[in-house]
């Protein structure tokens, strides 16, 4: 009896192909659940690999990387937000994928240079683009024409006499723009759209009393001085698209997702009026950059399946995953091509993004950045708010992240005297 | 040599506290003393990746402390949300108490029952269901403040209005366990002495003041002492609820020992603050023991 199960079990065994190899994949959010049918291809064309996709909810993703690192149990490849690089390679947490990438049929100009920077850290690739992301300017095509623009604002003086004129066709208690005072997005943006980088001494102290900031800063106070935009945080909003479908604004800079969410939630007229356009640029006419975003996939330093974890990664930025990966999120592909093959990126919603996409920069590459951001958007608020001077805020904030960056200041200043 | 004998009478109570003393040590003494030692470095990413990053600063991570503005808006918010919550809640509980354990009191299950409830449910679940209620255009005390013809006040997002939002919440979610521990107080009272002081002509009054408070002393110390250092360590409310915010306006001690620790990973720093609020906890807490009223001895 033993025997027979002996040999129905060691017989089992042999029939399907053993899958010896198991690769953690930690997805992030709603990426998670949709990849099933994608992995499924990729365990067909490789059987001797097992892929185990882990969902990690966005809220807690940072913090479990982390605390996975530091307990040395990281997975064999994650998708990381492109802001982290900076900060998992400082750790020396990932993988150099230059050498991978010299032997790929995968190459660096598939891919919108912008956002191909942002996985670049001491010369090298860390992290391959997966999905794309930035932010560009959602108007109200109807209250724009009605205020006499039949082309969306190109510079921002356009842009500042369209909200004016705007806002004084609205009736009282609507605002030209939605820019809550708690995101650090717009500020940041402006001020990449300035000829000056955002911190100065490769990258060891603040540079926020630039002039080229200076000015960004104004504009974006001037904002909410004139009255185009209410001083109000997200959390005051109960729902953002009742209020957008209400009328109660007409311009909004805002990313990718949202077209799905407006698609679901307003009906044919109402989509019918809303619009994107680039971001405008300060002075000359053309395209104000916009920030870099989305995520890239990256193998960690302590998986023991390199090799299989980049073939994964080729797996997912070939093309037709690409368009398959866009159909299942509805998130925007990295590679060029799927732009191309891709049907409904046509679509006049998303076209913007596509001409926005050719334009992004990269916020600062270091690990504190997150940390500076916040702070950006504290001294912003209260400088918004009344309670500080705009060159007192921008003062603070420089101090601040010069604070903040002291330990980077050091590392450096060591990394130096040991050449 | 005046050693003392060895003797197992002697020994006998070190076992017996032996398994207590262990955990006590692992978990809280340990913990604390290592939590003592990081404070004195700048751990932070960097020394997560490579630990000779990190540097001993001494005192350095508790003397930036105190100059930072954002520290003292923590310390004044939590002591002020202390401040308010406290007597507010143990003043309802005790009144609460006076009521439902009076002779004639009726539903007194169903009404223990109710005060109850709030403290047994989730605090996330209550706060989330809170901010609905404090919703400036649709919430439930804006409609009420409408009826009476009064206008709404924007109770989250403005910074004047966002904690004491966050102190009647917290008095409602609270309240109730004060309450209970006053009423087991109050049926301690002999009724002999409440009937004699009756019989001598005391009225309700009189024997509140000479009875039953200076009775319910050890209680109110109790009671002070746990709501303290519960409020001292605000957290989960504007977590949930203003995200520390509008302008800090609701930022807490624990708010931001948690942002530097685990948001930033700066470890060193995340230790300070939390030892600082432990000092401060203890300090507070020696001080009402050591100095109390008269009447509460």
């Amino acid at each position: 009896m033993f025997l027979m199960l002996l040999m129905v079990w060691s017989g089992g065994c042999d029939t399907p192909p053993s899958r010896s190899i198991e690769l953690r994949f930690w997805a992030i959010g709603s990426e998670a659940d949709a990849i099933g049918p994608l992995i499924e291809k990729f365990e067909a064309l490789h059987p001797e690999i097992r892929v185990i996709v882990q969902q990690i909810p966005w809220s807690a993703a940072h913090e479990k990387l982390l605390t996975a690192f530091a307990g040395q149990s990281t997975p064999d490849l994650c998708q990381l937000g492109n802001t982290w690089i900076p900060e998992f390679a400082t750790l020396d947490a990932l993988v150099d994928l230059g050498p991978y990438l010299a032997t790929s049929e995968i190459s660096p100009q598939f891919f919108f240079p912008g956002i191909w920077a942002t996985n670049m850290m001491r010369g090298s690739p860390f992290g391959i683009p997966w999905y794309v992301d930035t932010r560009v300017l959602f108007y109200r095509r109807d209250l724009l024409e009605a205020a006499g623009f039949h082309a969306p604002p190109r510079t921002w003086t356009e842009w500042t006499s369209a909200m004016s004129r705007i806002q004084d066709q609205l009736p009282h208690g609507s605002h030209a723009l939605l820019m809550p005072t708690n995101e650090w997005e717009p500020l940041i943006i402006l001020g990449l759209q300035g000829n000056e980088p955002l911190l100065r001494e490769n990258d060891c102290r603040g540079n926020f009393r630039s002039a080229a900031f200076r000015r960004a800063f104004d504009f974006y106070r001037h904002c909410f001085d004139a009255g185009f935009a209410p001083k109000i945080q997200t959390t005051e909003i109960a729902n953002v698209w009742q209020a957008l479908n209400a009328g109660q604004f007409a311009m909004y800079v805002t990313g990718p997702w949202n077209i799905g969410e407006f698609r679901k939630r307003f009906d044919r007229d109402q989509l019918a009026n809303w619009a994107t356009s680039p971001l405008p640029a300060p002075v000359s006419e053309g395209v104000g950059v916009s920030m870099a975003g989305g995520c890239s996939l990256s193998i960690f330093r302590g998986s023991p399946h390199v090799n299989e974890a980049w073939k994964l990664i080729e797996f997912l930025s070939a093309t037709p995953q690409q368009v398959e990966f866009h159909h299942l999120t509805g998130n925007l592909p990295a590679r060029l091509q799927a732009w191309d093959e891709a049907d409904d990126l046509r679509d006049p919603l998303v076209e913007a993004f596509r001409t926005q996409l050719e334009q992004v920069a990269a916020t600062p590459r270091v690990p504190e950045w997150e940390q500076i951001a916040t702070r950006v958007y504290e001294f912003a608020e209260l400088s918004v708010r009344g309670k500080i001077e705009p060159g007192e805020a921008l003062r603070r904030l420089d101090e601040e992240v010069d604070r903040v960056l002291a330990k980077r200041r050091w590392m450096l200043a060591r990394e130096d005297s040991r050449r | 040599m005046n050693r003392v004998p060895f003797t197992w009478n002697a020994a006998a109570p070190w076992f017996l506290l032996m398994p207590a003393l262990t955990l006590l040590t692992i978990f809280l003494v340990l913990p604390l003393a290592a939590a003592f030692l990081l404070s004195l470095t700048d751990f932070d990413i960097y020394a997560l990746a490579d630990w000779r990053n990190a540097r001993f600063v001494g005192w350095q991570n508790y003397a930036a402390l105190f100059p930072s503005p954002v520290f003292r808006q923590a310390v004044a918010n939590t002591l002020t949300f202390a401040l308010l919550a406290g007597p507010l809640s143990i003043g309802f509980s005790f009144v609460a108490a006076l009521m439902l354990s009076a002779p004639r009191a009726l539903g007194k299950g169903i009404f223990r029952t109710i005060y109850f409830a709030p403290v047994v449910t989730s605090l996330v679940a209550s706060a989330v269901v809170w901010r609905y209620l404090f919703d400036a255009r649709l919430g439930l005390w804006n409609q009420l403040l409408s009826t009476f013809g009064l206008p709404p006040v924007d109770w989250l997002g403005n910074p004047r209005t966002a904690l004491p939002a966050l102190v009647i919440m917290t008095v409602w979610k609270s309240f109730g366990y004060n309450l209970v521990i006053f009423l087991a107080g109050l049926q301690n009272i002999p009724s002999s002495l409440l009937e004699a002081a009756e019989v001598d002509g005391a009225g309700y009054l009189t024997r509140l003041r000479h009875i039953v408070i200076p009775s319910l002393a050890p209680t109110f110390v109790f009671v002070v002492v746990t709501s303290l250092v519960g409020y001292l360590q605000l957290f989960t409310e504007p977590y949930v609820m203003t995200e520390g915010g509008p302008l800090h306006s609701t930022y807490s001690l624990v708010m931001m020992m948690h942002e530097e620790g685990f948001r930033w990973w700066k470890l060193g720093q995340g230790a300070a603050i939390g030892l600082s609020l432990f000092v401060g906890m203890l300090l507070l807490t020696l001080t009402q023991h050591v100095w109390r009223p008269g009447w509460t001895r």
